[in-house]
């Protein structure tokens, strides 16, 4: 390499670097303030660092742990984070088999649709979501629907009712439906570069679908499942509107994002100190998984973008 | 054996179908009907003809948040792809720590919108303070500034992981071909490298755009729209309209705006999407 190029790249590597603390400065900002004794918080003396008087060790956390609800919230989240996620994978990528493996035109227009939903924003379904998760009216719709068809349903309905829409395990049939598309279409992408002879093997061999699917295609899938999985999780784990629209919060549902609107958004004093504190408890277990699995997430935001 | 598959469509299809009717194809169709409507529940809905649109299309909150977000969206998609295309060029660089470079940059990604929207706020309202200036909630520049700033934080990470992958994936030889007839860097870089990650560069368009147009939890966060409404776009104008408002019509028009909305979104999605492949090469 020669001379003028080192130099270059050793300014380029200051750039980035001051670049970079610059980019984690907003995290670190918080931390110092979660440490902080409630009056110290002021928008005046953000940037001032938790020292002598103003210093109050882990209260925040304590008081955020404690009585502000926050371990409900993070396992409210958890749940239906893992459901939604898992139950987007596994069906997701049956549906995206299926529809590769059997060309017709249902099939096509079933692709269609789920390409045409990942365009279509939220607000459009916002209000219907929510109004229909309140009655619990999918039961009633699906019942009233099917009872037009002049189909025997009070089974089905029943089944139906026993799962409300508007719970941390009825909504992750929402995540399913609003989520399947940008599943579906990843999976549908990858599929069509897997040999189709390797499944025809299987099947002669004496597997039925469902077996050639689990044993045989599914692990072929592995690389898609995991950048399936990477961003519907930070989807779904951040998403605040859905949740917040659907889950019946008299009963106490909450995720973290909720819980966090909650502080600034509720009545009377905002407290600074436990909002903080739980932004924190939200970050690190984010940070922390990053940090475990940073090549899957960042390959796996690099296939779904190339694919997409 | 597609024969054999195709019976088995209950097992494969019916879940990911049934919870896509629940979750996406019923509320669709609710919604679009309900755009010509006067309801306040579902179950009351009246037909209202197109007495909703007409009054969207003439309300001046409405078009302004519509010019708001235009605004936005064009300033945010700007920076966040040039600024991330510099970073993705420098770190495809033989320079030391490329990796934790990469990785602190994508680091916000992983945070959510109304964490990002409420760490900014108080960081930016800090900053203004000692510089004397109004609060974030209390000036439509400063708020419109504020948005764009966190936008470039979170996107530029996300930008840079897909044109470093586009830049990667360019076949050497191309390079060392170019260099032995003597091309500098600034022909590389306008004649190679950017007809070869044009794919990156329509996905990372369509994302930024489809994101700036569409962004709800971090305005909510950082001003709530304010002051008096002026920072607030389209997403959380329709959100305002449906539940910040009491009275029988508003419901009607917060459908019809979202449907506006959608269709909006859908058109710049499928414009943007012919105009940039066009612009792509095969390799």
């Amino acid at each position: 390499m020669t001379k003028k190029n080192a130099i270059k790249d050793g300014i380029l590597s200051v750039v980035l670097a001051v670049l970079s603390l610059a980019w984690v400065y907003p995290v670190v900002m918080i931390l110092l303030n979660s440490l902080k004794k409630e009056t110290a918080i002021s928008t005046g003396t953000a940037f001032q660092p938790p020292v002598g008087g103003t210093f109050a060790g882990l209260d925040n956390y304590t008081n955020a742990i404690q009585s502000q609800g926050f371990p409900q919230a993070f396992g409210y989240t958890l749940i239906i984070t893992l459901t939604s996620v898992a139950l987007i994978l596994v069906c997701c990528s049956m549906c995206a088999w299926f529809i590769t493996r059997v060309k017709t035109w249902y099939t096509k227009a079933l692709y269609f649709l789920f390409v045409f939903s990942m365009v279509v924003p939220f607000q459009m379904l916002m209000f219907t979501l929510s109004a229909t998760a309140d009655r619990i009216g999918t039961a009633a719709t699906v019942g009233n629907l099917a009872g037009k068809l002049g189909l025997e349903v009070s089974k089905a309905t029943g089944a139906i009712s026993l799962l409300p829409l508007n719970t941390p395990y009825g909504i992750c049939v929402i995540y399913l439906g609003f989520g399947a598309g940008l599943a579906v279409f990843m999976f549908c992408g990858f599929m069509k570069s897997v040999p189709i002879e390797v499944e025809e093997v299987a099947m002669i061999d004496g597997c039925g679908p469902i077996r050639t699917f689990f044993l045989v295609v599914l692990p072929i899938l592995k690389p898609t499942l995991i950048s399936v999985g990477i961003l519907e999780t930070m989807w779904v784990w951040n998403d605040y509107l859905l949740p917040y629209l659907v889950l019946d919060r008299t009963k106490g549902y909450m995720t973290i994002p909720i819980l966090i609107q909650y502080f600034r958004g509720s009545y009377g004093r905002v407290e600074m100190g436990p909002m903080m504190a739980s932004i924190m408890l939200n970050v690190i277990p984010i940070i922390v998984v990053y940090l475990l699995c940073q090549k899957h997430i960042i390959k796996g935001v690099a296939a779904g973008a190339v694919k997409g | 054996m597609e024969k054999t598959i195709r019976r088995f469509w209950p097992v494969f299809v019916l879940p990911t179908f049934a919870a896509f009717l629940i979750g996406f194809v019923w509320p669709f169709l609710q919604g679009l009907y309900l755009s010509f409507c006067k309801f306040t529940t579902i179950n009351k809905a009246q037909w209202n003809g197109l007495k909703n649109y007409i009054y969207t299309l003439t309300e001046s909150e409405f078009l302004h948040s519509f010019w708001f977000t235009a605004l936005f969206t064009v300033v945010s998609t700007i920076c966040i792809n040039v600024a991330a295309f510099a970073i993705a060029l420098a770190l495809t660089r033989a320079i030391k720590g490329t990796n934790i470079f990469r990785s602190v940059f994508f680091m916000p990604n992983l945070i959510g919108g109304i964490v990002l929207g409420y760490i900014w706020n108080i960081l930016l309202n800090c900053v203004l303070t000692l510089l004397g200036q109004p609060l974030l909630q209390l000036s439509a520049p400063y708020g419109f500034l504020g948005l764009i700033i966190l936008m470039c934080w979170q996107q530029i990470g996300y930008m840079m992981i897909i044109y470093i992958a586009g830049l990667q994936s360019i076949p050497n030889d191309y390079l060392e071909a170019a260099r032995i007839d003597g091309a500098t860097d600034r022909q590389i870089l306008w004649r190679i490298k950017i007809p070869n990650v044009m794919p990156s560069i329509t996905i990372c368009l369509f994302l930024s755009l489809t994101n700036g147009f569409k962004l709800f939890d971090q305005n909510l966060a950082l001003t709530g729209g304010d002051p008096n409404h002026l920072t607030e776009m389209l997403a959380l104008n329709i959100y305002q309209t449906f539940y910040g408002r009491a009275g029988a019509v508003w419901k009607g028009y917060g459908q019809a705006k979202a449907v506006i909305f959608c269709v909006l979104v859908i058109a710049i999605s499928v414009f943007q999407l012919r105009a940039t492949r066009s612009k792509e090469v095969q390799q």
